[in-house]
């Protein structure tokens, strides 16, 4: 009961946060927003019971990247520059349609947490069953992304030391040589 | 029982630090609407595992007690001096010199 209630009301914050993105037209504001969202997805993995996404979301969500987004801004202006000024009828139409199209399309698809489904019939038995004897992990999803999926992550973990190394070099080289100048001043 | 009244007690906390960051008028009143976001996002989460009796979740709740604060920190250096390289003091001086 009270866990139907919290996934409610963190799913009802979401849906408001994601709209007055949206709308909000300070882009301050729409950063600290962000914040937010991400903390409140954070919030939902963890309810999901998958811990390491949720690690990874509060980190690169909740922390880097607003960081990120307020260093731009603070390069930039705090408003945007008009208003989208053209009708958003078109844009709603294909919206709609679209989403439509998907929602038909999920009607074909197995019940939600149906056990006979494709899904749950390949390797989620085996990790339910041996996960703990394999690894020792007693978080499930923590065994499949860590262990079982060890070789993808540390893939991931390169794609993105990269590119942090890339951004390092673009950007701290240029913030070193100012440092230096100013120095020389 | 217990439990379940913290939780809603702070999913109501949530909604209002929610409201003041939707129509907060100044910039302090978003970061500080932020900040106490994620320490109720903090105590949700605790109030979480003991609510499923899942306590390593605990360990989650206190790596996001550390982003918070870094990241809050982060967010006043940022609107304060727009930049991450002049420490405070390069700052305090400026503002004695002009």
């Amino acid at each position: 009961m009270i866990d139907i209630l919290i996934d409610v009301m963190l799913m009802s914050f979401l849906a408001i946060t994601a709209i007055a993105i949206i709308r909000i037209r300070n882009l301050f504001a729409v950063i600290m927003l962000f914040g937010i969202f991400s903390l409140l997805s954070a919030a939902v993995f963890v309810v999901l019971d998958a811990a390491d996404v949720a690690f990874t979301e509060a980190a690169v969500g909740g922390g880097i990247s607003t960081v990120l987004m307020l260093a731009t801004l603070a390069l930039t202006r705090q408003q945007e520059e008009k208003p989208p000024a053209h009708t958003q009828w078109l844009p709603l139409t294909v919206v709609v349609f679209t989403g439509a199209i998907l929602v038909y399309g999920t009607l074909d698809m197995p019940a939600f947490g149906d056990p006979d489904a494709p899904a749950q019939q390949h390797v989620a038995p085996y990790y339910i069953e041996k996960s703990q004897t394999d690894t020792g992990v007693p978080n499930m999803v923590t065994a499949v992304l860590a262990s079982y999926r060890g070789f993808d992550t540390l893939g991931e973990v390169t794609v993105i030391f990269t590119a942090g190394v890339g951004v390092l070099l673009l950007i701290g080289s240029n913030l070193f040589k100012r440092r230096r100048d100013e120095d020389e001043s | 029982m217990m439990y379940a009244v913290a939780a809603i007690a702070i999913l109501i906390t949530m909604g209002l630090a929610l409201a003041r960051a939707l129509l907060g008028p100044s910039v302090f009143d978003r970061v500080l609407a932020v900040n106490m976001f994620g320490t109720k996002t903090v105590l949700l989460i605790a109030v979480f595992a003991f609510l499923s009796e899942r306590h390593d979740i605990l360990d989650i709740a206190l790596i996001y007690a550390l982003i918070n604060f870094i990241s809050v920190v982060a967010v006043l250096k940022l609107v304060e001096q727009k930049n991450f390289h002049t420490s405070g003091a390069d700052a305090d001086a400026k503002v004695k010199s002009e």
